[in-house]
């Protein structure tokens, strides 16, 4: 007996064994990296978050056309939607290795990824391009005198509003000041018209209310000083949220608002776009998005007015709150990436971009190409901004940007002070 | 003790049978029966140190810096990170609104699984039909399920609205639900409730199908009546079974994760938020992983506690042989 065992025992050995190589093989190979070779072809990682239209089919015709000029360099796209692409980056920035092109919102998570020396400084070598390009669109990406992304769209945040609405609750004329916006609640109200859309599950469009409010108040001095000094405890943050708070208890927004979502349906823009709110303070995005969200196009009743003054504060209404959209390059990513970046953003291809709605210009000049007047008003802001603040939550560490986001949605719903507010945030700064 | 089986040349009770045959070959066989038994072991090995236990220990180890993620953490801080947990409100939220879930499933959860599982272990027409309709649930992923309630839940003309909105005394949660902070953890349980408890209800069925016919009717036949024989035949038999499920049904709601993301994300204002979520928000939201890992480890420590707690004291008789059994082997 003791003989028949032996082979069949070495045949189990051997298949564990076997199995133990086939188990571990794959584990040590996704430890170590995977650098594929090239010879005199250059491949380029794109990373993009085109998932809609008109850039999802506008940007490998882009691409295609920039080819057939370089045969010896390929682009290879990847898109993500929006969500997705951030949780990607987090886990491609831990690693190190980013793609050779990716969009960035600039602010502090670029920042972070450039103190952590993964992003192309791009000043000289992209010269060329940037010289192009509109001042305020390059700001979100420019860190001690230097420029780390070129900017393919630029936009603001400012209040969509339902003309018909407005015309019903006898309102003449879009508000100019914070006055005579919290009547302009107060009368539609009056009439039975929701009159503000708000997506509180998101946060971040709650946050819009404090960062302007703040920047009427405290102006573009009060913005600077509180990001440099990381002290947000200042009068105008403070005053921002009691005004805030006095709006928020007018109980102007649709009902259910602190669990709906931006873009998600029965959220924010579909509320809008379904005509059941007067206003929204959103970004230059929101006319599409209200379409998709509600299925319904506003139309000529849709109109824009950039976020008033508040009596008293030095912020202009030429002060803009905004962001755009660019493309950073890796650190050691090929000089074609750069020359791809040029090739996207000349003249021919931006136009094309502007008129099919894909993004806003950021090439001077390029605001001609634009017909439909909300979009066209918009650029017309921005290129006469005085003052430019980013987004709160990209212009600072993501963890201030998310503490803001977070305290400003519990300001609303009742369960923070304005005081409780400035001190979270504060807190968070200082700690960075 | 499977491989010991195959080799016939060792003695079945070692210890008290002296070895008759010679030490060398006894020796030699009990190695390569160690070989076997290693090669075996180490798929599973590699798989466990590498998915398993190094995330753990990266986990303890970072919860000891100020780290945002990127590069070898270097900012050692001790235990701040824990005092800052400490303080969190959120996080002190967390561990109630944790508490409050556990509880309520227990109360709430676990005695429906019973009844119905009782209920459907009846004869009666359609049976597998009912088991299957209550089992559904369970089988759908928690995204999905957590997107469907979303619309069921949409505030103005979602189901839950329209169907509430002219009863007396539940029309007021109309609008509310998922939207309001005093309704949003309600909601949440009865969703979870209806996720979760068919899986249970097929736990109970199949130990209520362990249970023999004889010791009811011996109890029927003793004059007990229905209530009697529950309680004093079947709740009993049924112990085990309930243990497990009590122990499932806890680790679960310590971690609960992915229903709560996609219905509320935790909102609003923390009404809904647990251990998971805030995890998730601090380490890849704000990028605090040192932060977030202090909270992975507090969550791993809580259910770790509980585990071992549960096993000696509760599970003690269900496992004979585990790490927390006193008396070791048999």
């Amino acid at each position: 007996m003791g003989i028949p065992h032996l082979p069949r025992r070495s045949f189990l050995t051997a298949v564990s064994a076997g199995a133990v190589l086939i188990t571990a093989a794959p584990m040590l190979a996704a430890c170590g990296g995977d650098d594929s070779g090239s010879g005199g072809k250059v491949t380029i990682e794109w990373m993009n978050i085109a998932t809609t239209e008109p850039s999802q089919s506008l940007y490998p015709k882009i691409v295609k056309a920039f080819e057939a000029q370089n045969p010896n360099v390929t682009v290879k796209t990847t898109n993500l939607e929006n969500e997705a692409f951030k949780s990607k980056m987090t886990a491609l920035v831990a690693s190190g290795d980013l793609p050779d092109i990716y969009v960035t919102w600039g602010g502090g998570v670029l920042k972070q990824q450039i103190d952590a020396g993964l992003v192309k400084d791009i000043t000289s070598d992209g010269s060329k391009v940037l010289g192009t390009m509109t001042d305020v669109s390059k700001k979100p990406y420019q860190f001690d005198g230097k420029t780390y992304a070129v900017p393919y769209d630029m936009g603001m945040v400012g209040f969509w509003y339902n003309k018909k609405h407005f015309e019903k609750a006898g309102i003449d004329g879009p508000p100019k000041t914070w006055a005579e916006f919290m009547d302009a609640v107060r009368k539609l109200k009056d009439a039975g018209v929701t009159p503000i859309a708000l997506g509180g599950k998101d946060k971040w469009p709650g946050h819009y209310y404090w960062s302007y409010l703040a920047m009427r108040i405290g102006g573009m001095q009060a913005m600077e000083q509180a990001a440099q000094s990381n002290d947000f405890s200042g009068a105008p943050f403070v005053q921002a949220g009691e005004k805030l708070k006095e709006l928020s208890d007018l109980q102007p927004f649709q009902q259910g608002f602190q669990n709906a979502g931006y873009d998600t349906p029965g959220g924010q823009a579909a509320t809008m776009g379904a005509g059941k709110a007067a206003m929204e303070l959103m970004g230059q995005w929101a006319p599409a998005v209200q379409v998709d969200a509600s299925g319904n196009e506003l139309g000529d009743d849709l109109g824009w007015f950039p976020f008033p003054t508040v009596e008293g504060g030095p912020g202009a209404v030429t002060d803009v709150f905004g962001g755009g959209n660019g493309f950073a390059v890796s650190k050691d990513a090929p000089k074609e990436a750069l020359d791809f970046l040029t090739f996207f953003m000349n003249e021919a291809n931006e136009r094309e971009q502007v008129t099919s709605g894909a993004s806003m210009p950021v090439v001077k000049g390029a605001e001609s190409a634009l017909d439909d007047p909300n979009r066209k008003m918009v650029a017309e802001a921005l290129n006469t901004s005085a003052g430019f603040q980013l987004y709160l939550d990209q212009a600072f560490p993501p963890a201030v940007g998310q503490e803001v986001n977070d305290s400003v949605a519990s300001l609303i719903a009742g369960k923070k002070s304005a005081q409780e507010v400035t001190q979270a945030v504060t807190k968070v700064a200082k700690s960075q | 003790m499977t491989l010991s089986a195959t080799t016939d040349d060792r003695p079945r009770h070692a210890a008290r049978a002296p070895r008759e045959r010679g030490p060398k070959a006894s020796a030699g066989t009990r190695l390569r029966g160690w070989l076997a038994s290693t090669w075996f072991l180490v798929p599973a090995l590699l798989l466990f140190l590498c998915f398993v236990l190094t995330p753990i220990l990266v986990a303890f180890f970072t919860s000891f810096f100020k780290w945002g993620g990127f590069g070898f953490p270097d900012d050692f801080v001790g235990l701040d990170n824990f005092r800052g947990l400490a303080g969190d409100e959120v996080f002190r939220g967390d561990l109630w609104r944790g508490f409050l879930l556990v509880v309520l499933t227990l109360v709430l959860q676990l005695p429906l699984a019973l009844a119905t599982a009782v209920l459907l272990n009846q004869r009666m027409r359609g049976r597998a039909v009912y088991r299957a309709i209550f089992f559904a649930p369970f089988i759908l992923s928690e995204v999905i399920a957590g997107v469907l309630f979303g619309i069921i839940f949409l505030p103005g003309n979602g189901l839950a609205d329209t169907l509430v909105e002219d009863l007396p005394l539940l029309g007021g949660l109309a609008g509310k639900w998922f939207s309001d902070p005093d309704t949003a953890l309600p909601t949440l349980i009865a969703v979870m409730t209806w996720k979760y408890f068919g899986f249970h209800m097929m736990i109970y069925l199949a130990g209520l199908q362990g249970i023999p016919k004889e010791v009811l009717e011996a109890a029927s036949i003793d004059g007990a009546g229905a209530w009697r024989r529950f309680r004093s035949v079947t709740l009993p038999l049924l112990a085990p079974t309930l243990r497990i499920s009590v122990f499932l049904s806890v680790i679960g709601t310590i971690q609960l994760f992915d229903l709560v993301w996609v219905t509320t994300t935790g909102g609003p204002t923390h009404a809904t938020e647990t251990m998971a979520v805030t995890m998730y928000e601090f380490g890849f939201k704000r990028y605090q992983m040192g932060y977030a890992s202090a909270i992975s480890v507090a969550m791993f420590v809580i259910s770790m506690v509980f585990s071992l707690l549960y096993q000696r004291y509760a599970l003690s008789r269900d496992l004979q042989g585990a790490v927390t059994s006193a008396g070791g082997r048999r």
